[in-house]
């Protein structure tokens, strides 16, 4: 590259190749005029940068260059780039108005970086989300929101916090954060209908400001007394409390204040006109939100237990039906419940479930005690614990997304984080003689691949000349004994034992359920997995089949044809047989997700085996060529790092030379005629795990 | 019966074990005791099982012989095997066939890490024949009566390979043990860890905390034992923290993450 600077026409030129797509395209000249003052260095990173956005979204490459001279004013060369990823990081989680305003805001981006002390959520997420689960012993999420607030199943925490200099301050902050909202849950804040109380104030928002400065008094109080080591750690992150509250606290920090109390008191600083003080690790208060939430919870719960109980015979020796009076509490301790029949205490029955154990828990943490109604047992009805509500598998687009996966991104060199939505989906069955008809139509070549596979099973096997065993070798013996009668020293090693050659494997068919399967190739894998199942069966490993198709990053579907834990049945062989061509083959979250099921298993070799008809491709031109095969290729590195060995089968005729950078020498079989699959597949199998 | 020759001398337990009985296992071992019933024991890892059965063993006055199975375990590391000694074969008696000689309790610790081919030997010991077939020798040792198997086993495994199968396990009268209630376990914690029974209280706030945590992470909570071990550690000096990051948190996971939660909720609690 030479070290001239471009002049405004070559920079017009390049910015237009690059951002041809975007609605600001007719004031490129302008955009030109701006970047012919920077060094060569700076304009290629822009015309670089820009083009990588322009891929996203034309309209951020566009926002990116014209902010650029003043980026480069603010930020060095490394600071530029951290700018820019920041930016496309927020677009793939926020969306688009979130990024422009990151990319906007460079003094505030600026800042971040010079103090250091910015914490994101996300780095503290997980750290946080199993604290909070650790405390409470009832689900509670941890998200991302504008402010910190909760509606007593999610806790909601600010995307970034920038308050201390340290990073150790900031995660400190966030914990005490986090640690308020859960008190907020736990310690009843929204037991009484707030909503109905703040009608009494003309100033909501006033009002509201100052139950949660109170409300923090309060819970600070409750954490004190049963975690006094988090509360000094929460005191050091607050300070003192402002001395207007002095009055306050010596009646909150009762034990037996409640959020009535809390409510008691707005009153007199109402009226006082004064402005709630701002503490940063308070967050807000939204009752309405956190009361909806709660009654629906109240709600699942009760049915929950009252389904439960409805198949249980009795409790405490007394059958339960309507005549008993049946009440649960929190045991007076604190821990457990204690359940009484006609005022009798007696045992918790042991088989209740433990999701009807978990909903009386939470329960008692929402009213106090289990509700009567809940105790009564439900009708006759199947007791069904995972009673998912919602639409069937088939909207999927509708509900949430079952898992999330990064995805890499060569053009940043970085990760788009929880880019990829994949849904797990059921096969719909086919036909159900076609199995029985492949395997007629192939028996020959099936009770070969049995003998084959039957080759390389596992048995056990006497180990002789062991210095311990279960029984005695006799050639040994006779060999030591004529040993010592010649004067020789004879060896101790005159046992046999028996050892098991154990094949512990288990094994994880991938196959493509892409559109451009459709018919021959179908066929073709349908007939594979068929003679594997067959083959496999005689070997006794662990082995599922998952297929994989979709339509762009927010339907990436996985749809099981046979689990692990699945026996080689009718339920499954029609599940083969319904293994239909659809969208496309957007490989790599597909081998994330699969990855993490296999990695699960409790087998010393797991092997991924990944069966497809060209290379990874999706709706759209994104994932197409370069960018899907690299993002294909780090899955595959992903699973290595994680025990997994893969290997991948592809029917492409037009040969594929690609291949050997996606998944390296030695990992994969190219065919060019769709017919050999079968057979070629099974031997394979055999091959990688003799 | 006349007492079999072979009997080896086998140790009683000689003090009283600690144990805290939490409801009615120690009348239920009794009466299967009495009736010359098999007992499988099963909970979680460190709730007091073997404990329990040293406890039993004291109290009925018999020997105790503890096998703790693992999955190389062979039907000759039960029963017996021959051994050379100069230029002949000696037979030496596997501690199951001691037991049985001796009428004692034989203990076998987390039987499904055995292998299953292994669990077959005790099943003519556990119903109405009460022998044991020592094939080498073709004896069969008859069972005194005051011989009893014992098995445990822990139900949290969610391992395929490591089920009990009900061959086996419908042969026992099944005696099922979990983490004590909170003031029981308290007690436990304060005298088996001779900490003062505010101490004990919060080991067993910690406790819980880490038991919430199971499944999202962490294969189990921390164990009586953990939390006893982390008191002993106290008195003897520790700081509260460090006895409880050594004792509970490192011993609950080996990732750095979880590592981090654990030590979070030990320092909220101290």
């Amino acid at each position: 590259m030479t070290e001239r600077k471009l002049f405004e026409h070559e920079l017009e030129e390049r910015l237009d190749a690059v951002l041809f797509a975007s609605p600001s395209h007719r004031s490129i000249t302008r955009l030109a005029t701006t970047l012919e003052s920077l060094p060569r260095v700076q304009q290629e990173k822009v015309l670089h940068w820009a083009g990588v956005a322009a891929k996203t979204y034309a309209e951020i490459g566009y926002l990116l260059a014209t902010l650029a001279p003043k980026a480069f004013e603010l930020l060095d060369d490394e600071g530029f780039d951290a700018w820019v990823l920041s930016g496309l990081d927020a677009y793939d989680r926020f969306g688009l108005r979130p990024a422009m305003d990151q990319l906007r805001n460079i003094e505030l981006f600026c800042a971040e970086r010079a103090g250091t002390a910015v914490t994101r959520l996300a780095d503290v997420e997980m750290r946080l989300a199993r604290f909070v689960q650790g405390l409470s012993g009832r689900p509670l999420a941890v998200r991302a929101g504008q402010h910190a607030w909760t509606d007593t199943e999610n806790i909601f925490l600010p995307e970034l916090v920038a308050v201390h200099t340290s990073a150790g301050g900031n995660r400190r902050l966030y914990k005490a954060m986090a640690a308020l909202l859960w008190a907020q849950t736990r310690y009843g804040t929204f037991s009484v209908d707030i909503e109905a109380r703040l009608g009494e104030w003309a100033d909501r928002e006033r009002a509201l400001g100052w139950l949660a400065v109170l409300e923090a008094v309060r819970l600070d109080a409750r954490i004190a007394a049963e975690l006094p080591g988090l509360a000094a750690e929460m005191a050091e992150v607050r300070g003192p409390w402002p001395e207007e509250l002095s009055a306050a606290i010596a009646h909150l920090t009762r034990p037996e204040a409640t959020v009535s109390d809390s409510l008691d008191l707005l009153a007199g600083f109402l009226s006082g006109g004064g402005v709630p003080p701002r503490l940063t690790f308070a967050g807000t208060l939204d009752p309405a939100a956190a009361w909806r939430v709660r009654a629906e919870r109240i709600q699942r719960d009760t049915e929950t237990l009252r389904k439960a109980l409805a198949t249980l015979k009795g409790m405490g020796g007394k059958r339960l039906s309507g005549e008993h009076a049946v009440s649960m509490a929190m045991a007076n301790d604190g821990a457990g419940m204690e359940v009484r029949v006609d005022g009798e205490a007696v045992a918790l029955p042991p088989n209740l479930p433990p999701e009807a154990q978990a909903a009386a828990q939470s329960l008692i943490q929402d009213l106090g005690e289990v509700p009567p109604e809940a105790l009564t047992p439900a009708g006759h009805g199947q007791w069904t614990p995972t009673d998912k509500t919602g639409p069937g598998p088939e909207l999927a687009s509708d509900r949430d997304a079952d898992h999330r996966y990064d995805e890499w991104d060569y053009h940043r060199g970085a990760y788009r984080r929880h880019w990829c939505h994949v849904y797990e989906m059921a096969v719909k069955p086919g036909e159900p003689g076609y199995v029985t008809e492949v395997a007629q139509r192939h028996g020959p070549l099936i009770r070969q691949i049995r003998k084959r596979f039957e080759l390389v099973r596992g048995e056990d096997r006497m180990l002789g000349r062991q210095p311990d065993g279960e029984e005695v070798d006799v050639d040994a013996l006779v060999d030591a004994l004529a040993d010592r009668r010649g004067g020789a020293e004879p060896s101790e090693r005159v046992f046999s034992r028996r050892v098991r050659n154990e094949r512990s494997l288990a094994a994880l068919f991938m196959v493509d359920m892409s559109g451009s399967t459709k018919g021959w190739v179908n066929d073709a894998e349908r007939e594979a997995l068929i003679m594997l199942c067959e083959g496999i069966e005689a070997l006794g490993d662990r082995y599922a089949i998952y297929g994989f198709s979709g339509w762009t990053r927010t339907r990436c579907d996985i749809y099981r044809v046979k689990g692990f834990d699945d026996a080689y049945d009718a339920a499954v062989r029609s599940r083969i047989a319904g293994i239909e061509a659809r969208d496309y083959t957007r490989m790599g979250v597909a081998i994330r997700h699969l990855t993490k099921l296999l990695a699960a298993q409790p087998t010393r070799h797991r092997l991924l085996v990944t069966l497809s008809d060209g290379r990874p491709d999706d709706f759209g031109d994104e994932y197409r060529g370069t960018y899907g095969i690299e993002d294909t290729r780090h899955a595959l590195l992903e699973a290595r790092e994680q025990g997994i060995r893969s290997y991948c089968v592809t029917i492409d005729r037009q040969g594929a030379d690609y291949l050997r950078h996606m998944v390296g020498p030695a990992s994969y079989t190219v065919l060019d005629q769709v017919h050999k699959l079968p057979l070629k597949l099974a031997d394979i199998y055999r091959r990688l795990t003799r | 019966m006349k007492p079999d020759p072979l009997a080896p001398e086998l140790a009683r337990v000689a003090a009283e074990p600690y144990y805290q009985p939490i409801g009615d296992e120690v009348a239920l071992f009794e009466a299967a005791y009495r009736r010359r019933l098999p007992a499988l024991l099963k909970g979680p890892t460190g709730c007091g099982k073997t404990r329990f059965v040293e406890y039993m063993a004291w109290k009925l006055q018999r020997p105790l012989v503890t096998v703790a199975c693992h999955d190389d375990l062979t039907t000759a590391d039960l029963v017996g095997r021959y051994l050379i000694v100069g230029e002949q074969t000696v037979w030496m008696d596997g501690p199951l066939t001691a037991a049985v000689r001796a009428g004692a309790i034989c203990y076998l610790d987390e039987i499904v890490e055995a292998r299953k081919d292994t669990t077959v030997v005790i099943h003519p010991l556990t119903d109405s024949r009460r022998v044991l077939a020592v094939d080498k020798r073709g004896e069969l040792v008859p069972a005194p009566d005051d011989f009893m198997l014992v098995i445990s086993y822990n139900p949290g495994y969610q391992s395929v390979l490591k089920e009990i199968k009900p061959s086996t396990r419908q042969r026992f009268v099944a005696l099922e043990f979990d983490y004590p209630a909170a003031d029981v376990e308290v007690r436990i914690v304060a005298t088996e860890g001779g900490v003062a029974d505010d101490m004990a209280r919060k080991l067993v706030k910690l406790g819980e905390l880490t038991r919430n945590l199971k499944g999202q992470g962490l294969d189990e909570g921390a164990s009586t034992r953990l939390l006893v071990h982390a008191a002993q550690l106290i008195n003897d000096g520790m700081a509260p923290v460090a006895a409880c990051t050594a004792a509970v948190a490192r011993a609950l996971t080996d990732d750095a993450e979880m590592t981090e939660t654990l030590n979070d909720l030990v320092r909220a609690i101290f």
